[in-house]
C-alpha cells in the first residue's frame, strides 16, 4: 500500500517545525514515530498535505527526573522507556505500560508522545498517564503550556493540543514513599491493541489507608477514562478485600465499552472488572503493603 | 507526484545513494531503487516483520518508515548476513536445525534475531520467543527458529562470527 504523496519537511529546532505547522495549515502533520500515522496515512485514513519530521530535532529524547517530575522528552523511543535505569527501579507502571505497546520493532521507532498525541482511546500511555495525574508541555509559537492530562483528551483522535503545538514533554509527578502502580492489558496477541486495560497508581498512608489513588482505563470508550467512582471506593479507605471488589465492580460500571471484534460489551465491562482488581493487587504490593 | 528526494545511505556497509518520492517506503527503496530483493514485503500493514530491517542498529519494520527517514542512516538487510562467502552462524542455525519451510518470513526473522544476538550474546528461551514477537511465521511453530537462534548464540560464544 502506498502512502498519498505529500511534501516532507525536515526542521532543525522547535521554533522551526512550529512556523511550517502555521505556514502549510491543517493538513501539515507532525511526524514522530510514524508507527500509527504511516499504516494511517497507506488506508488513507490520513492524508496530510505535509508532513514535518522532528525525527532530526536534538534534545526531545530524554528521561530524567527534575524538579520533583519524571520528565520523558516528546520524541522518546518506547524501547528507550523499556532500557531505561530510572524507570525501571522507580516506575514499573510505566515499563508496564511501554513493554506491551506493539512488538519490539515498533517500539524502536514509536514515541511516548506519539502514543498519547495521536489521541487514540487504544492507545496504552493514556491511561497510564491518568493514573500518574502526568502533564502535557506543548510547544506553539508563544512557547510552552501545561496541559493536564485530564484536560488533554477531547474526543475520538482529538486532543487538547492546537494545530501549532508540539508536543514536547511529559512530566509524572514523582510518586512519594509507598506508591506503587501497574498496568494490565488484555490483548488478543503481541502487536493487537487493548481489548482492554487498566492503569493504578496509589499511594498510602501511614496507617496503611490509600491517601491517593488515580485509575485510567484503554479502550473502553471514546477517549482514554478515569474511572473516578473506582477512585472514590479506595480513596481514604483501607484497601480490603471488600473495598477493591467495590472498587473494580464501579470501573467496569464506569466503563464504555463498544461491541466489536475484539468481543462484546458484557466481556469487556467483565475484564475491566477483572484487570482492576488485578492492578489494584500489583499497585499494592509494589507500594510495600 | 511530489518532487523526489536524494537519499543517501550506507547499506550493509556500503555507500549508496538514489532518488526517492517522499511517500516511498523504506522496503520498496530497498527492493527497487538499491535492488536488494532479500527483505521481503509481508503484510504491509506493520503486523507481520517479513520487511524487518536494521536501520543506526535497530531492528524497524520498513513496511513503516519512509526512505526519506534513512537519509544518511546505516541499514543492514539479510545480504549483509553473509561474510566472505561463509553463512552467519544464525543463517547456518536457520539451515541446521529447520528452522524455515516456505522460508517467506526468514529474512525478518534473521534481522530480528541479529539484532537480538547484538544485544544479548545468550538470550534464554524467553527472551528469543519475545525477541521474535513482531515477526510471524506460518510454517514452524517458532520450535525450530527458536533451536536456530540457540545454535548461532552456541556458535558466536565458541568463536564463530
Amino acid at each position: 500500500m502506498i502512502p498519498p504523496a505529500f511534501e516532507y519537511l525536515r526542521p532543525k529546532t522547535i521554533p522551526e517545525a512550529v512556523a511550517m505547522l502555521q505556514q502549510h495549515g491543517d493538513d501539515a502533520k507532525i511526524l514522530s514515530g510514524g508507527q500509527s500515522l504511516i499504516p494511517m496515512m497507506k488506508l488513507r485514513l490520513a492524508r496530510p498535505s505535509h508532513l514535518i519530521d522532528i525525527n532530526r530535532i536534538s534534545g526531545l529524547s530524554y528521561i530524567k527526573e527534575d524538579g520533583g517530575f519524571l520528565t520523558i522528552g516528546g520524541l522518546t523511543r518506547e524501547a528507550e522507556v523499556e532500557a531505561s535505569a530510572v524507570v525501571r527501579q522507580k516506575y514499573p507502571i510505566v515499563l508496564d505500560t511501554a513493554t506491551v505497546i506493539a512488538d519490539p520493532q515498533v517500539r524502536n521507532l514509536a514515541t511516548v508522545g506519539g502514543n498519547l498525541a495521536h489521541g487514540d482511546p487504544a492507545n496504552d500511555h493514556p491511561a497510564t498517564m491518568i493514573a500518574l495525574a502526568a502533564q502535557i508541555v506543548a510547544t506553539g509559537a508563544k512557547g510552552e503550556r501545561v496541559i493536564p492530562i485530564d484536560n488533554f483528551f477531547k474526543s475520538l483522535f482529538e486532543t487538547d493540543l492546537k494545530h501549532d503545538e508540539i508536543l514536547t514533554e511529559i512530566r509524572i509527578p514523582v510518586p512519594p514513599p509507598k506508591s506503587g502502580g501497574a498496568y494490565f492489558k488484555l490483548e488478543r496477541k503481541v502487536g493487537d491493541f487493548a481489548t482492554a486495560a487498566v492503569a493504578v497508581q496509589l499511594t498510602l498512608d501511614g496507617g496503611g489507608a490509600v491517601q491517593k489513588v488515580g485509575i485510567g482505563m484503554t479502550n473502553v470508550g471514546p477517549t482514554p477514562l478515569r474511572a473516578k467512582k473506582a477512585e472514590g471506593a479506595l480513596q481514604g479507605k483501607k484497601p480490603d478485600p471488600a473495598a477493591i471488589e467495590q472498587a473494580a465492580k464501579l470501573a467496569a460500571e464506569e466503563s464504555q465499552p463498544s461491541s466489536d471484534l475484539r468481543g462484546p460489551v458484557e466481556y469487556k465491562r467483565g475484564l475491566i472488572k477483572e484487570l482492576t482488581k488485578r492492578a489494584i493487587a500489583k499497585a499494592l504490593e509494589r507500594a510495600g503493603k | 507526484m511530489t518532487k523526489k528526494e536524494v537519499v543517501k545511505l550506507k547499506i550493509n556497509g556500503k555507500d549508496r545513494e538514489a532518488l526517492a518520492e517522499p511517500r516511498l517506503l523504506l522496503v520498496h527503496f530497498i527492493r527497487e531503487a538499491l535492488g536488494l530483493t532479500g527483505t521481503h514485503v509481508g503484510c504491509d500493514t506493520s503486523n507481520c516483520g517479513a520487511c524487518t530491517v536494521i536501520v543506526n542498529g535497530k531492528p524497524v519494520k520498513s513496511c513503516t518508515m519512509f526512505a526519506v527517514q534513512a537519509d544518511g542512516a546505516e541499514v543492514m538487510t539479510v545480504e549483509g548476513l553473509i561474510k566472505d562467502g561463509a553463512l552467519h552462524p544464525l543463517q547456518e542455525g536457520f539451515k541446521e536445525e529447520h528452522g524455515l519451510q516456505c522460508g517467506f518470513c526468514t529474512p525478518g526473522m534473521l534481522m530480528s534475531t541479529y539484532a537480538l544476538l547484538q544485544k544479548n550474546a545468550a538470550p534464554k528461551e524467553e527472551e528469543i520467543r519475545w525477541g521474535i514477537s513482531g515477526n510471524l511465521c506460518r510454517c514452524t511453530g517458532y520450535q525450530n527458529i527458536v533451536k536456530a537462534v540457540q545454535y548461532a548464540s552456541k556458535k558466536m560464544a565458541q568463536g564463530g562470527k
